[in-house]
């Protein structure tokens, strides 16, 4: 494709975009955040497909480990975003916070299950000394025991029953990021890039708020 | 309307060498040298582009050829870093490497040093087919069937020096063709090194493989020459190798170098010293399911501690892993 053509067709997608949202900010509430929450599900969908597909590879288990790992660091990332976006004049996000931190979760937990059912094979006894014995199980064990509570007080009744201390806990969000990453980066073992990208992106998003809180 | 096709005169049909024929031209050659083999009846069917069938002898011990991986996980799932990290790299972009010509260059604490060519690795050497387990430190595992000669066989050509103590092994490193060494951000300093002990390295079990199922290497699986050696972590069977060195020090291995409490020079697979990242009590069998998980215990050595624990006899193992 030319340069010229390129522009151009890159212009019609931005073009369709625009109209995409234009649309999307007639259609009803309910009708957008299930097109949102399917449009997160998709990966997800698409690693199903795969796996039932047999397109994975010989090792499956793997593929699925890194996806779902990694679809739920995009997420965080995500959910981070909302309120520096909503600050800056586009709430859009703002409003599917919840929704996007319970696929984050979701997503999380998934991670979890398959770790138990390859990689331990529901022992205890291997589960436990796979805590004990390799950091980076333990820090992405502990990630997802802070994003538990996150996830069990997420609805409205929680929230109005916890009142002031909801928001509280809630920021159990910052140090699940910071072990979610710490994780990625203990799993490192000859190339820094992924970690290096991630840890600029998240940290990028925490530091906002550092700064926000000593003005 | 008629279409006219050019015939060069002076050639005439009977004369062109049929496409499977030139292709197998090097088998043809070896097994009218008396080599035959049951391989080439099969190898006359399948000419792909990359891989050449070979001429062997078929494997002595079968034990494990009911559980050999299929070829298209053994050609599909591989570690070969100068290609990118993920499993899937190398079979996408090892394609890009040059393997003809080739040499190996072999020298060091030798007699006799020289250079092996590509036609001297492939069939300067009574080529036979192992049938090995294959264990990498990730704690998954293979059985694959290489093709090939004992490393032994190898050194003794070169004639090693009565000083000469250890092997050392060099990958190509060369950066136009190998996406991975342009990574601005890994750590590993290539090119990638691998060594033994010499009297590992002359072990019997210690392979140079030039193929596997029959046909020479694929790019992703090290061609065109690797070395395997079955009772060591996978990442002990270096790969595409264009140098090898006899020394009398300890040759400084890269994933030694990079992570010392992690990898030690002699990653014998050993079920009871566990890495820091993969429990080694355990391995999955490819191809492995989510639901069938096909994992297994892990046998010390690899399943081949008859042959080779005395190679280590008298070495504490959980401080020389």
């Amino acid at each position: 494709m030319t340069t010229e053509g390129r522009r151009r067709s890159w212009a019609g997608l931005l073009e369709l975009l625009r109209q995409a949202l234009r649309a999307g900010q007639l259609a009803p509430p309910w009708l957008r955040s299930t097109f949102i929450a399917l449009l997160c599900l998709s990966p997800l969908a698409w690693l199903l497909w795969a796996l039932m597909w047999d397109q994975l590879g010989p090792d499956p288990a793997k593929v699925l480990m890194k996806g779902t790992g990694e679809w739920a660091l995009r997420g965080l990332a995500l959910v981070l975003l909302a309120t520096p976006m909503a600050k800056s004049g586009w709430p859009g996000l703002f409003r599917y916070r919840r929704m996007l931190g319970l696929l984050v979760f979701l997503y999380v937990t998934l991670h979890l299950i398959l770790f138990a059912q390859v990689y331990v094979g529901w022992s205890a006894t291997l589960l436990f000394e796979e805590l004990q014995e390799r950091p980076y199980v333990l820090v992405g064990f502990t990630a997802w025991l802070t994003l538990l509570p996150l996830a069990l007080t997420s609805t409205h009744r929680a929230r109005r029953a916890l009142g002031r201390s909801w928001r509280q806990l809630h920021r159990l969000i910052y140090p699940a990021t910071v072990l979610a990453w710490l994780h990625l980066l203990w799993l490192s073992r000859s190339d820094w890039g992924e970690a290096l990208v991630y840890g600029a992106v998240l940290g990028g998003l925490l530091a906002w708020r550092v700064r926000r809180w000593q003005h | 309307m008629r279409k006219t096709i050019y015939t060069d005169p002076s050639i005439q049909s009977s004369e062109i060498t049929p496409e499977p024929v030139f292709l197998n031209r090097r088998q043809l050659m070896k097994s009218a040298g008396g080599l035959a083999s049951a391989a080439i009846a099969s190898s006359m069917a399948s000419a792909k582009a990359s891989t050449e069938a070979l001429v062997y002898a078929p494997a002595g011990d079968r034990s494990l050829e009911d559980q050999l991986t299929p070829f298209k996980a053994v050609t599909s799932y591989n570690n070969f870093y100068e290609f990118g990290t993920d499993k899937d790299d190398p079979a996408r972009y090892a394609e890009s490497m040059t393997i003809d010509p080739w040499s190996v260059k072999v020298g060091g604490l030798v007699n006799q040093p020289g250079q092996l060519h590509l036609e001297d690795l492939l069939t300067g050497f009574d080529l036979e087919e192992r049938i090995y387990r294959f264990r990498c430190v990730e704690a998954w595992s293979m059985v694959v069937p290489w093709v090939g000669f004992p490393l032994s066989d190898l050194l003794r050509r070169f004639e090693p020096k009565s000083e000469g103590r250890f092997v050392e092994f060099k990958t190509l490193y060369r950066r136009s063709e190998m996406r991975g060494t342009r990574s601005f951000t890994g750590v590993i300093d290539w090119p990638y090194v691998e060594g033994l002990r010499l009297d590992e390295a002359m072990h019997p079990l210690a392979f140079i493989a030039v193929g596997l199922y029959g046909k020479t290497l694929p790019h992703q699986n090290g061609a065109p020459v690797r070395l395997v050696v079955p009772w060591k972590y996978g990442f002990k069977s270096i790969k595409s190798i264009v140098e090898i060195n006899v020394t009398e020090a300890q040759p400084r291995t890269s994933w030694q170098t990079l992570q010392p409490a992690e990898y030690g020079f002699y990653a014998n697979v050993n079920p009871d010293v566990d890495h820091p990242r993969w429990s080694q009590g355990f391995e999955r069998k490819l191809p492995s399911s989510v639901f069938r998980p096909n994992r297994v215990r892990t046998l010390p050595f690899n399943g081949y501690a008859d042959q080779v624990a005395d190679l280590y006899a008298g070495m504490d193992l959980r401080r020389d892993y």
